[in-house]
């Protein structure tokens, strides 16, 4: 078998040799190694202060769009519950009255449209299931909280505000719009 | 000032130091360990965490406080109170300073020099283990008692191996006065030769300094405290300030044996070259005390370095050590002081 490292040693349970069984010399080349670590370069972030840099396609909390006009994207197809390994979405859809056309997209629209961020594994599947491009993972981390019912994320959580739009750009790398083109390719086939 | 006023203050300087070092032994402890293991280690409580020990105490304070109902009430407040005090009694004899002149007279930076001082030590740190043995009994929880017996078994084999180990030494030094064991180490380098004691009895220091680990419950001899196999050993039952007793008391006790190893082989207050810098009696006691505390310092820093390094002992493998090797080891010692010893005294 092909061995990963070639750091791995071979035990056995032969008899300690004198300098072995004092302890003393393996004692000091453990005190050594430490002493060595006190002036490594610690691995702590100072979090409030300091936050770790995110990876450029990290999977954060959701954004719900709005189009360029400020209308929601959403039209309660609910394809992203069904994409949802971890059953996480609910949704209750409705119709759209006269006169709701500056807020909603289309005729159908989510009245009611719930995330449980405990459910969610931050998979991505509800993205790239989403065919109006309503639904991104964004940057964003979910926050902790004192209850299990304050993660369950509405409406008012998830849909980005119209003066405060959130930038879903930086995930949608080249690899990422390949790959959904190839799957709506794969869909229409 | 009187010797009597003089006297008080010394003690009570000694107890507000003891506190002091062990407070800070705590948060150093933290430290120590976060840097061996890359971290930070607490660092909010004011400048780099300075305040955590202040923190620690207030929150052991504020806790509720729980007796078992099932626990000897009176023996349970009577063990950690047991283990605090004997701790605490041990600083009395340890030689923090060489004499200090104030007015023309000269008052000793030591409370009081009993001619047998490394034997007073000795006994009060005997009395220490029935602080944890009474605690661990009086819990009434099988945890507890087994830590405590571990405890006691293990304090009484490594002591056996100490005391033949400061034998030794005292044979070489002809006193058991801590003081006086002390001014043998005098001078350091240059001048009038005297090296510390460590250059002529290495194996004993070595020997000492092990049994120190196993007296003061530390690792690799934490076995009555271990957390993987007795939840928290003598002290599960205990909470609060109870608790706080027992990990203060601890941490005292690692003052004192750090301060009695310095005193014993590194030479105490006494620093190289400190008769031929030309300084006067009271600037040599003061750098001297100061050295002393840097020996002890370094002494703390090395009781966890060594926890944050090596693995617990097996019990059976600290039974095996204590008698097997540190014993015959510290019988062997002594046979060839005293052979050394006999033929010096012919020659």
């Amino acid at each position: 078998m092909e061995r990963l490292t070639n750091r791995s040693k071979i035990v056995s349970d032969k008899k300690m040799t004198f300098l072995e069984k004092i302890y003393l010399p393996a004692i000091l080349s453990g005190i050594m190694i430490t002493i060595k670590h006190m002036f490594k370069k610690h691995a702590t972030v100072r979090y409030p202060e300091k936050t770790r840099e995110f990876s450029e396609i990290y999977r954060g909390m959701h954004v719900l769009k709005r189009d360029d006009k400020g209308a929601e994207r959403c039209t309660a197809c609910g394809l992203c519950a069904v994409a949802c390994p971890a059953e996480a979405i609910t949704m209750v859809a409705a119709e759209r009255n006269k006169g709701e056309e500056n807020l909603y997209r289309e005729e159908k629209y989510a009245a009611k449209y719930e995330i449980n961020m405990l459910r969610c594994i931050f998979c991505g599947l509800c993205e790239e299931a989403c065919p109006k491009e309503a639904i991104f993972l964004t940057d964003r981390i979910v926050t902790t909280d004192y209850g299990r019912d304050e993660f369950i994320y509405g409406k008012d959580k998830l849909v980005e505000p119209v003066n405060a739009r959130i930038d879903v750009t930086k995930r949608q790398t080249p690899e990422v719009l390949e790959f959904k083109q190839q799957k709506k390719l794969s869909h229409n086939r | 000032m009187t010797l009597l006023l003089f006297k008080v203050l010394l003690i009570l300087a000694v107890f507000a130091i003891s506190l002091f070092m062990a407070a800070y032994s705590t948060y150093a402890e933290r430290k120590v360990a976060a840097f061996m293991q890359d971290r930070l280690g607490p660092d909010r409580a004011g400048p780099f965490g300075l305040l955590q020990p202040l923190a620690d105490g207030l929150k052991l304070f504020m806790k509720e406080e729980i007796t078992p109902e099932v626990s000897n009430k009176f023996l349970f407040v009577l063990g950690p109170s047991l283990f605090m005090i004997t701790a605490l009694m041990t600083g009395v004899v340890i030689p923090w300073g060489n004499l200090l002149n104030i007015d023309g007279i000269n008052y000793s930076l030591q409370i009081t020099d009993i001619n047998i001082g490394i034997l007073y030590v000795f006994g009060v740190v005997s009395i220490g283990v029935y602080g944890i043995m009474i605690g661990g009994w009086a819990s009434n929880n099988k945890f507890s008692l087994l830590g405590a017996i571990r405890a006691s078994a293990q304090m009484i084999s490594y002591e056996v191996a100490m005391g033949l180990s400061i034998i030794a030494l005292v044979m070489m030094t002809g006193t058991l006065s801590l003081k006086e064991i002390c001014e043998y180490q005098a001078g350091g380098v240059g001048g009038n030769w005297n090296f510390w004691n460590v250059v002529y009895q290495p194996l004993s220091f070595l020997i000492f300094m092990i049994c120190a680990f196993a007296e003061c419950n530390r690792a690799p001899f934490d076995l009555p405290e271990c957390e993987t196999e007795l939840v928290g050993g003598y002290h599960t039952e205990f909470s609060s300030m109870k608790l706080g007793l027992y990990l203060f008391a601890e941490y005292i006790n690692m003052f004192i044996s750090s301060a009695t190893m310095a005193t014993l082989f590194f030479g105490g207050y006494n620093f190289p070259f400190m008769h031929d810098l030309g300084l006067s009696q009271n600037a040599i006691t003061i750098i001297g005390t100061g050295v002393l505390f840097g020996k002890i310092i370094f002494f703390i820093f090395f009781f966890m370095w060594i926890r944050w390094t090596i693995p617990r002992f097996r019990y059976d493998q600290l039974m095996n050590l204590g008698w097997k090797g540190l014993l015959p080891l510290a019988i062997g010692n002594l046979l060839i002081t005293g052979l050394f010893i006999l033929l010096n005294n012919r020659g």
